[in-house]
């Protein structure tokens, strides 16, 4: 008699499971791979190369064609200039259909021929810079206005490309050298190392004592609750110009306050001076982000078994003794896991600061100058070196997250 | 210090300065005039009317409202806890005290309300110390929430010399009507704020509806099915939630101007639920794995295919989880300002940050962009207070993106 054994691999019904599971994943795992593996890739890639703004388009001819001169010495003019001023494009040709009512006067030169009134030229190759000029004499049969109009109208239609920037293989290492070059780049890590620190400790603390004044049930506690959550809710852009606004040195009313309270004697450019426009920021990312500290402070307090409370009060412990020796340890697993969150999406924060000083004043932190080396400098290359600054110590943080937070949570 | 006649001078010296400087941070807020707090004052007659409130317990309350009265009316002198400018209209001076006065009077109370005149014991010295804390926590927060939010209404009702003249002062005439909206009606007229708002509307109410489209398989699939690679997925889910969007930005703009996808509507709404897709699928599939089992197996023992459960069984379940994270989703896509920032420059084309981001220019007044910033702001707002419950649940079961 064989002895029953439980069924060993995975047997039909799990792998249609499995099957399926996949099928239902699909669309999720194809749209973020499009969105966010290939960009990010995109970015490594290009943070290699020396590509700014201009560069996005790959090099390729432009021609601008006119009539130009009156009577004998009327002529149609192709400019053609080469878009890049580096690299070279191959094969460059012109092809364009005369208007009817102008007749060349003389031949063609030798790289151009005409059939039926469709001109075709052959430019060969152009040099970075180039620049070709094709003068062709013509007779007007009819009025000249008219036909100026109709020599515009017909684009003439070229071809010829260059090799793109982006998809070539040359690397260069010129990026991050002059990234870690500049004294700039240490400056910029120590004011996001400020930023992010005291931003999400400020926020942490805050979120605790705003859960600790509604961990009660008294009428008006919804409201409140939902009060304190306003700075989060609204949109980042509103409430960071209302603080520009508030701030402004020369008509904003927190200055006016405090001239006439006597604390100021001239008035404070808070988001302009150095260091207080650092400050001003990472108080505002304090305010705006209290409120979700203190949601989910709020919602571990109210899991909390009532009962250990009461045995502590049948024991005789003051309500400070409470809040250290129950409260506190209660809630490290929530505080130090908000910690490792926060760190991180504050570290990521690009929009306040951007909108609140646009990272002048000592507030230029690693996203910010993402934006700065790629848009206005428009250094893309540039920007994609610091991106992948900021990647690899994202990496460092999540790997710390995930040895925690498995403890923690048991993700 | 844990005697009753230096406990209570001391939480009341405090107390008058706290209540003093938010009276006159409210008034000047409210008419614009002079209303200062004076430190040493208040904790002089702060300190007096602590001791005073300790001395004199319950049944003398007579006393203590006489204590309290005297402080009020010290503020028509020089020498009381608020100073009052001289062109102080008459009505806003009696307002000040009496508020003042009734204030200071029932808050003193409440918290010195069983601080006996004699050495206190651990727990009424820590209790005192709480009511007085959780009173300023109260004011405190209350104040740094409702102010930029107050500064934002009142200024975007002002005229352009009314905010030159006087900065602070925020009290409206009523007597302007119609013609306080003026900042509103220009947006709308000459600013399209018209188009902008339906712009944002329906790119919010696409990008929930897709995120949900994508989330909700993929969230099942997470909660239900035992699969390889199913924790790595779930692990790398939370990784996407790490990514600053600048990063991600940079590549998409360079690509989006390559295929002629910037400046475009399309372009938006296809980029919009992939920021939010994984938030979405984190909320659900917690959710997810909270529903019973059994009754879905049951289902599936009558007959019904995998889909089917899904779409009969488990999705009118979690009704109440697919509202709050539509509304998260929402609320994201509402706020979002760096995608729309970057990919639209064209202005018939802006949602309605990108909108407000405009108005951010030397040439056009503070007044407008305060307007503008209500304008982005309300929707929101009424949305979120009247589905309070389902967002709070929304933000906590996500452990969410900020």
């Amino acid at each position: 008699m064989s002895t029953a054994l439980p069924p060993s691999g995975s047997g039909a019904l799990a792998k249609r499971e499995a099957r399926l599971a996949w099928a239902l994943l699909a669309p999720t795992m194809i749209s973020i791979s499009l969105v966010v593996v290939l960009p990010l890739l995109a970015i490594i890639w290009i943070s290699f190369k020396p590509f700014t703004l201009t560069d996005l388009r790959p090099p390729a001819p432009i021609v601008r064609e006119s009539l130009r001169g009156e009577g004998d010495n009327l002529r149609i003019e192709y400019r053609i200039r080469n878009s890049s001023q580096e690299i070279a494009i191959t094969s460059v040709t012109l092809s364009d259909t005369l208007p009817p009512g102008l007749t060349l006067k003389d031949d063609l030169p030798d790289h151009c021929h005409l059939t039926n009134r469709n001109l075709f030229c052959d430019f060969g190759d152009m040099d970075g810079g180039a620049r070709e000029r094709l003068r062709l004499p013509v007779l007007a049969t009819d009025d000249v206005d008219a036909l100026e109009d109709l020599v515009k109208e017909t684009k003439p239609a070229m071809t010829g490309a260059g090799p793109s920037m982006l998809t070539n293989f040359e690397f260069s290492m010129e990026n991050f050298t002059r990234l870690f070059d500049g004294g700039e780049f240490w400056s910029v890590l120590w004011i996001t190392l400020f930023y992010t620190v005291f931003g999400t400790i400020g926020a942490l603390v805050m979120g605790l004592f705003a859960a600790l004044l509604l961990n009660k049930s008294f009428r008006g506690q919804g409201f409140i609750r939902g009060l304190y959550l306003f700075p989060y809710v609204a949109p980042v852009i509103a409430v960071a110009f209302t603080w520009v606004t508030l701030f402004d040195p020369f008509s904003g009313s927190a200055n006016a306050l405090l001239l006439q309270m006597g604390l100021a004697q001239t008035p404070i450019n808070f988001f302009g001076d150095r260091p207080l426009a650092l400050i001003m920021v990472t108080v505002f990312e304090i305010w705006r982000y209290f409120p979700l500290s203190f949601l989910f402070i709020l919602a571990r307090m109210q899991s909390i078994d009532t009962s250990m409370y009461e045995a502590a009060d049948m024991d005789g412990a003051s309500p400070f003794q409470k809040f250290w020796l129950l409260s506190i340890p209660q809630l490290l697993g929530i505080l130090s896991v908000l910690f490792l969150l926060r760190f991180i999406w504050t570290f990521n924060k690009f929009d306040d600061i951007f909108l609140l000083t646009g990272g002048n004043a000592g507030t230029r932190t690693l996203t910010v100058n993402v934006y700065e080396q790629a848009f206005a400098i428009s250094n893309i290359g540039a920007g994609a070196a610091v991106a992948v600054v900021i990647l690899l110590c994202l990496l460092l943080f999540s790997f710390v997250f995930f040895r925690f937070i498995s403890r923690e949570e048991g993700l | 210090m844990r005697n009753g006649y230096v406990t209570g001078p001391i939480l009341g010296a405090l107390w008058l300065v706290v209540i003093a400087s938010t009276l006159a941070v409210t008034m000047s807020f409210a008419t614009g005039a002079l209303f200062r707090p004076q430190v040493t004052l208040s904790l002089i007659w702060g300190a007096m009317i602590g001791w005073s409130f300790v001395r004199f317990p319950a049944p003398n309350g007579l006393i203590r409202l006489t204590v309290s009265a005297m402080v009020g009316l010290a503020c028509l002198t020089e020498f009381g806890p608020i100073l009052i400018g001289p062109e102080v209209t008459l009505t806003s001076r009696l307002i000040t005290l009496v508020s003042l006065a009734a204030i200071l009077h029932l808050s003193l109370q409440a918290i010195l309300f069983d601080v006996p005149f004699a050495t206190l014991t651990r727990h009424e010295f820590e209790a005192a110390v709480i009511r007085f804390c959780t009173g300023f926590g109260y004011i405190f927060f209350t104040a740094i929430v409702i102010i930029p939010f107050y500064v934002m209404v009142m200024t975007s009702l002002k005229s352009q010399q009314e905010l030159l003249q006087n900065p602070l002062d925020f009290s409206i005439e009523l007597s302007r009507g119609w013609d306080l909206f003026r900042s509103y009606a220009e947006l709308f007229s000459d600013f399209n704020f018209g188009t902008y708002l339906w712009t944002s509307f329906y790119v919010s109410v696409l990008t929930v509806f897709i995120t949900l489209l994508f989330s909700v398989p993929g969230a099942y699939a997470v909660a239900r099915f035992r699969f390889k690679g199913q924790k790595a997925f779930s692990r790398s889910i939370l990784l996407i939630y790490m990514v600053p969007m600048i990063v991600l930005a940079l590549p998409i703009y360079i690509v989006f101007s390559m295929t002629g996808l910037r400046n475009s509507i399309l372009g938006i709404v296809m980029i919009y639920p992939v920021t939010t897709v994984p938030v979405a699928l984190y909320m659900l599939q917690g959710y997810f794995r909270g529903l019973p089992t059994e009754v879905e197996e049951a289902g599936l023992m009558d007959g019904l295919s995998r889909l089917s459960v899904i779409w009969k069984i488990t999705l009118p379940l979690s009704l109440p989880a697919l509202a709050s994270v539509s509304l998260y989703v929402f609320m994201i896509a509402w706020n979002e300002f760096l995608l729309a920032f970057m990919l639209l420059d064209d202005p018939s084309k802006f949602t309605l940050t990108r909108g407000v981001s405009m108005l951010n220019s030397s040439e056009i007044p503070r007044q407008h962009l305060m307007a503008g910033a209500v304008i982005a702001t309300l929707p929101i707002m009424a949305l979120f207070l009247g589905l309070e419950r389902f967002m709070t649940k929304g933000l906590t079961a996500g452990s969410v993106k900020g």
